[in-house]
């Protein structure tokens, strides 16, 4: 166990060099600088003055150097040169909110797509799973600044209690986790009916309601072990996605998330900050994936561990 | 199981609690918190490092320069710091004196002095820190060099502290609307004491303006700063004025979704909006109508031609295309935003009005594109129009396609791009037409005109010409404002005449505005003095 845990570990640390290498010479070679995406112009002194500060002088090899050097020696994630502030302090800021609303709609999207995807499983071919898979279906194609407004507009407008946006009341986070999550919650829908019904032909299954068992321990202690398996898979990755913010969630609801970094430095060609979240991202999808598979495995017991 | 019961519960609670209070903004007016949306998160609070509006809202509130701005007239300058002013001699307005209030105090106590100006001319003018925006100051002798690096010797800056409660500025030309420019937070103080205190003074690093960090010297402090969610100040008791100061604070919102602003406004969470979405502007007449403004202010729009490429080195093929953009349909149907047909490159204000005077004729633009050698647009090439990737200038560009082939019977190709592509581009000259803005950055024609000398960083068009400059130094020599503006005008006429900008439109801003807000009255370059301002429930 512990050995392979190690293994995935320094697995993860390939995965990350290869992508910092990666996001390091997209982002070097993007066209202009993080000292031209302002309207007013600069002088070549001051633009040569500002480059000097960051470093980014310097040739591109030495700063690809540089950079993970930084990083090990001083914990360092470099200095956004739009905000004019650390990066560590960025994503320290911003994360928080996004942790919060991502387990939020995580449990939106269990909570709601498990049990509709068990239920249409088990009345397959009724008006129950169609209409379940239809709500699914829907979910997935609406996205969600169609939904985000259209909550706002309805919701927002009409409870008192709702705000509109904004971030810091308790009450604010319905919202967007509920936009957020619904559509992962439709996913979730799909993927759980088509392994449950996959499970729920096996031959144990088969056995369990001949012994005369009722159908909802069938399926509760029997069938859902084996049926979650491909959802817990997805859920590990999915979680990753949700907790390391949404762009549009952010700004239609005003939550001082993370998802907004990736978009605007991008825009604003800030290497430090779109190298530092994509890292941060990368980090957390390698965690989720390796629990996601621990997970798999204490649920499979024919998952081996040793042997992947 | 007994944790989802409990969550249910816990959350109908909330529900109730909540339901039972004011709406936000009720609460923040009986507090005297005025909330405003903001756009979007500051890239800093240092006036030396910052170079945008919305920056410029919050250190307003943080800072004071030597003058204010009055509450409701433009071009009136009241003390700050400085309690009295005044060029040696009127006649030739070339050396001033600031006579700084002898209470004046940073927010820790400490005096504000003539010495915190010079540290702070010096500041923004060292070249090592790479301020943006210290062209601002270049209007004093020897601050360009020492900017550029010519000279290390700061002496040579003709900035003076005579005593420590006065400053002494001499000036490379005579400029009887200094105050104006000192309105600008490129001239405000910053505490020496402050920024010494935690790194080198020329470290664009330099944690000065941290919460925990940061002194002011204006009508508020800085109370709280969350990433992206807000920005707080709070009412300065050290402030010199600050019986006469009615809010408590203001709170600075970065909403970047001008729908989900408007919303907000609609439902009592905010007290002034930044904006209105083009969308929303109908809804919000009919529905807030006396909440939605509209108000002219120091903007235009205009399109940029490259005048060293293809066709449009002709002169007559500029105004041609010039003359077929129909202001008013773009005004009506595509911004819809009741802006002004712009007849020149200056918006008109107190004491100066555009000499242009360019209207929609597609009569006489068929007849120059004839002249041209491009009857009815045959033979003429297909060009660029260059574009940012915002729905709203696609709109825009597309309307402009429509009318150049209607009226001229041409074809533009519309090159949408990312912001920084797109500012990109056209500084690389690497485009036929662009289009752009300018936002005056004080009360003179001066900030619409001198942009547009040779290899001026701003201007991009490829266009110069030598008489226009004549015509500037010409006026920076004159001191009267009457014969100044005129020479002004001549130089706008002979600019307008050579077209190498297409104007649109002059700028208005849109924007909701909470009754409970007294005290703002519009303002052409919407530097609101929150020193005046109140909020009171109806």
């Amino acid at each position: 166990m512990l050995k392979y845990i190690l293994q995935r570990l320094l697995q993860g640390l390939l995965v990350m060099a290869a992508l910092y290498t990666i996001v390091f010479f997209l982002v070097g070679w993007m066209p202009g600088d993080p000292f031209s995406s302002n309207e007013k112009n600069i002088s070549p002194e001051v633009r040569e003055n500002m480059k000097k500060a960051w470093g980014l002088d310097k040739p591109l090899w030495q700063q690809y150097l540089i950079y993970p050097k930084n990083l090990i020696t001083e914990g360092s994630l470099g200095v956004s040169t739009e905000k004019n502030r650390p990066v560590w302090d960025i994503i320290l800021q911003s994360f928080p909110a996004s942790l919060i609303l991502g387990v939020s709609a995580l449990f939106i999207a269990v909570g709601i797509g498990v049990p509709i995807g068990i239920l249409s499983a088990t009345k397959k071919n009724t008006a129950i799973d169609y209409g379940g898979m239809a709500i699914a279906m829907i979910g997935i194609c609406i996205p969600s600044f169609i939904i985000g407004p259209v909550l706002q507009l309805t919701l927002a407008a009409k409870i008192p209690a709702l705000k509109i946006a904004g971030w810091g009341h308790p009450l604010d986070i319905i919202l967007p986790s509920i936009t957020l999550g619904l559509g992962t919650a439709a996913y979730l829908a799909r993927l759980t009916r088509g392994s449950m019904l996959e499970i729920l032909n096996q031959d144990y299954i088969r056995t369990a309601k001949a012994k005369g068992l009722k159908t909802f321990s069938v399926v509760i202690k029997h069938a859902l072990r084996g049926g979650l398996l491909p959802s817990v898979a997805f859920i590990g990755p999915a979680f990753a996605a949700l907790i390391s913010g949404s762009f549009i969630v952010e700004t239609i609801f005003q939550v001082p998330g993370m998802g907004q970094h990736f978009v605007n430095a991008a825009i604003k060609r800030d290497p430090f900050v779109l190298r530092g979240v994509v890292l941060f991202y990368g980090l957390l999808i390698v965690f989720m994936n390796l629990a996601a598979d621990l997970i798999a495995a204490a649920l499979n017991p024919r998952i081996r561990l040793e042997k992947t | 199981m007994r944790f989802v019961p409990a969550l249910i519960l816990t959350i109908t609670a909330l529900f109730l609690v909540s339901c039972s209070q004011d709406s936000p903004v009720s609460r923040a007016t009986k507090q005297k918190v005025l909330l405003m949306g903001n756009t979007a998160e500051p890239r800093g609070l240092d006036p030396h490092i910052v170079s945008g509006v919305l920056e410029n809202n919050i250190i307003r509130g943080l800072f004071e320069g030597l003058v204010t701005e009055h509450p409701s007239k433009d071009g009136i300058a009241l003390p700050g710091v400085a309690e009295s002013w005044g060029p040696t001699d009127p006649k030739n307005p070339i050396e001033w004196i600031f006579n700084l209030r002898k209470e004046a105090k940073w927010s820790d106590g400490v005096p504000l002095t003539a010495d915190d100006f010079l540290f702070s001319f010096k500041r923004i003018l060292t070249p090592e820190l790479g301020s943006e925006y210290s062209f601002m100051l270049y209007y004093i002798i020897g601050a360009e060099d020492f900017h550029k690096g010519k000279t290390k010797d700061f002496s040579t800056v003709k900035v003076s502290a005579p005593d420590s409660h006065t400053l002494k500025v001499n000036l490379r030309s005579p400029i009887p609307f200094l105050p104006e420019i000192t309105k600008h937070y490129t001239w405000f103080p910053v505490p020496k004491h402050i920024i010494e205190k935690h790194g080198k003074p020329e470290d664009r690093f330099n944690p000065w303006t941290k919460p925990q960090n940061i002194q002011s010297n204006g009508a508020f402090t800085l109370k709280s700063w969350k990433l992206n969610d807000h920005i707080e100040i709070q009412r300065n008791p050290l402030y010199w004025d600050t019986k006469n100061v009615a809010l408590n604070g203001i709170r600075f919102l970065p909403i970047s979704n001008s729908f989900t602003e408007d919303r907000m406004f609609y439902n009592e969470q905010l007290h002034i909006t930044y904006t209105i979405a083009p969308d929303l502007i109908e809804y919000s007449r009919k529905n807030f109508k006396d909440m939605t403004r509209n108000e002219f202010y120091f903007g235009t729009y205009f399109i940029r031609c490259n005048v060293k490429k293809g066709p449009l080195q002709d002169v007559r093929i500029r105004e041609a295309l010039s003359i077929t953009i129909n202001q008013q349909d773009i005004i009506d149907f595509v911004t819809m935003g009741n802006q002004s047909p712009a007849a020149g490159i200056v918006p008109p204000f107190a004491g100066y009005n555009s000499p242009g005077n360019i209207k929609f004729d597609p009569e006489r633009a068929k007849k120059l594109l004839g002249d041209a050698g491009y009857s009815e647009g045959n033979g003429f090439p297909k060009i660029k129009f260059l574009t940012t990737d915002r729905e709203s200038s696609k709109r825009l560009a597309e309307a402009l396609q429509a009318m150049w082939k209607k009226y001229l019977g041409i074809e533009i190709s519309i090159q949408q791009m990312e912001w920084t592509s797109y500012l990109n581009t056209m500084m690389s000259k690497d485009y036929d037409l662009a289009a752009g803005g300018w936002i005056g950055d004080y009360m003179d024609p001066l900030t619409f005109l001198d942009m547009w000398i040779k290899d001026g960083g701003n201007n991009r068009t490829n266009w110069s010409n030598e008489r226009f400059e004549e015509l500037l130094g010409e006026a920076e020599k004159t001191a009267g404002q009457k014969e100044r503006y005129e020479i002004l005008g001549r130089a706008e006429k002979l600019f307008l005449d050579e077209r190498p900008i297409l104007p649109i439109y002059w700028y208005t801003r849109n924007y909701l505005i909470h009754n409970h807000v007294k005290g703002w009255d519009p303002l052409i370059l919407d530097n609101h003095p929150y020193k005046f301002l109140d909020l009171v429930a109806d």
